[in-house]
């Protein structure tokens, strides 16, 4: 029976410069930060990130490590519209794209899960509607359109295949075979980024005997498949600053120097001294 | 509660929510404060069927429209994953901002400037062009301005008239556009060419001041109404249960 219990500097040992990386969560919520901290003290580069962006993609950008971005959006969203410390615009990415720094693969949020679906599937691509009339088509060359060859003829959107190198999530419990649950109120596309992936890494809050894996939740849950999961690292605290309910809430703290990071290299460095403290 | 009068928020939430009217059951996924107040609003009255958020995984029973003091009543959970069921099966009437819209309501929020290197860099295509060939949209503008209601939008995100037109097959049919309300008025496209037209002005405001605040010649019909108030009924679900704390009158301030 494999134990596939790893630590952050393992994972990223297994990672090379140049490679397609899914990150999963979603804006500031249940990203694997403490594998992404990892990858900002290695000598990782011009990765390819795909993301439901937030902080990871930021950092990452900031950090000199982006070499492409596939993204629908890169946003420290939370909940509702009454927090006030949530600003709309993501500042690192804001500077990345607007000097240049990185190069641009834009979609729809939805086109970003067909893409990782067409991957688990091994299919070259998923038609969509998504896309037509937009900019889309102007701004990502990667698009082509497809006619169905059916009777209707509809001309639709090829979405191609978002194939990862390897991909890293952050779940609230998992055994050291793989298996893992999350406990917060929404899967994100973490099992779909798993699937689309060469291989896989799963940071947790805290490793479980497989047996208690549903101690916190019911069945359906339990949405990570092991087979699906090369490492398994034990990381308490590891989504922060972003959430990992319920069993923490953002870090608005570290949150708020994240974002102010991105106005200096001395705000950046803070950033990181409050980030590696945690 | 009957001697409040209505503030310029109130008549805003209520455009919000007389965006809905008719819509039956569907998701009304307003996005923003005032057009959450004003979702609530219509569900609370006269679109008893309609399907609310929670902002997150949920969609919830609840009339207020923030916080759930007395905790949300789920009746869907609703993950990210799910919602694409319901924006591409069309049963769905969202509500977003834009940082550029034009006269054929097309909508900007990626980027402003040239998209390959832009002078800033807004949130992303998001979901955008997925929302507007698939279900209903409406947008939110808290300030109308000629650098948001603009006569050319720098990136296409969400796709307007004249380029809805363009499309073959069944997506033409699934585009609507149906209102821009704003802190001014209320805006709609139903003139021959789909070109953006005032429906209402707000109490106090009047068409030449509009025009004077868009970029683009809007289409203004002989007879412009006011924009409907709150009626006491309206007034007493806004004030006492749907937006008690009045964060609606901070995002639109008193003119």
């Amino acid at each position: 029976m494999a134990d596939k219990r790893m630590t952050p500097q393992e994972v990223v040992g297994r990672l090379e410069s140049g490679m397609t990386i899914g990150i999963g969560g979603w804006g500031s919520r249940r990203k694997p930060m403490a594998l992404v901290k990892a990858i900002v003290q290695s000598d990782l580069r011009d990765l390819t990130v795909v993301t439901f962006g937030g902080p990871d993609l930021g950092i990452l950008c900031t950090a000199g490590k982006v070499k492409r971005a596939v993204y629908a959006f890169v946003a420290p969203d939370v909940a509702g519209a009454t927090n006030k410390n949530s600003p709309v615009l993501e500042g690192h990415f804001r500077k990345a794209r607007q000097s240049g720094a990185i190069e641009d693969e834009p979609y729809d949020e939805g086109m970003v899960l067909l893409g990782l679906q067409a991957a688990a599937w091994r299919v070259p691509f998923l038609p969509t509607r998504v896309g037509l009339g937009s900019d889309l088509l102007r701004d990502n060359p990667r698009l082509k359109t497809v006619t169905s060859p059916f009777d209707d003829g509809e001309e639709l959107i090829a979405m191609p295949a978002l194939e990862l190198d390897a991909a890293l999530v952050h779940m609230n419990r998992a055994d050291e075979r793989g298996n893992a649950v999350y406990l917060g109120p929404d899967p994100y596309f973490d099992d779909l980024m798993l699937a689309a992936a060469k291989v896989g890494f799963v940071s947790t809050e805290r490793i479980v005997d497989t047996a208690e894996l549903l101690k916190e939740a019911p069945p359906q849950a339990l949405r990570i498949n092991r087979a699906f999961v090369t490492g398994v690292v034990e990381t308490p605290g590891g989504a922060a600053p972003t959430s990992c309910e319920p069993d923490y809430e953002r870090d608005e703290d570290l949150h708020a120097k994240y974002m102010a990071a991105a106005k200096s290299d001395e705000a950046w460095d803070e950033f990181l001294a409050a980030w590696e403290a945690k | 509660m009957t001697t409040t009068t209505a503030a310029r928020a109130d008549v805003c939430a209520v455009a919000v929510a007389e965006a809905f009217r008719g819509d039956g059951e569907i998701l009304a996924n307003p996005i923003g404060t005032i057009p959450m107040v004003g979702g609530r609003l219509a569900r609370a009255t006269f679109e008893p069927d309609l399907q609310m958020t929670d902002g997150e995984a949920a969609l919830i029973a609840n009339d207020e429209a923030f916080e759930w003091p007395g905790g949300k009543v789920v009746e869907l959970w609703n993950p990210y994953r799910s919602m694409f069921d319901i924006v591409w099966g069309g049963k769905r009437h969202v509500m977003m901002g834009a940082t550029q819209v034009d006269q054929y309501g097309n909508q900007n929020i990626a980027a402003i400037g040239e998209y390959a290197k832009p002078k800033t860099q807004l949130l992303g295509y998001r979901g955008a062009p997925g929302n507007t060939v698939n279900n209903t949209t409406s947008y939110w503008v808290p300030s109308h301005s000629p650098q948001v209601l603009c006569a050319k939008v720098d990136t296409v995100t969400g796709v307007g008239y004249d380029r809805a037109a363009q499309l073959k097959g069944r997506t033409a049919e699934f585009h609507e556009i149906r209102r821009v309300i704003t802190n001014l008025a209320v805006l709609d496209f139903e003139t021959p060419d789909h070109r953006m037209r005032i429906r209402s002005v707000h109490p106090g405001v009047t068409t030449a001041e509009v025009q004077e605040a868009t970029g683009f010649e809007l289409v203004i019909p002989a007879d412009v109404p006011t924009s409907r108030l709150p009626d006491d009924e309206e007034l007493r679900l806004l004030y006492e249960v749907i937006d008690p704390k009045g964060l609606r009158l901070k995002e639109v301030p008193e003119a």
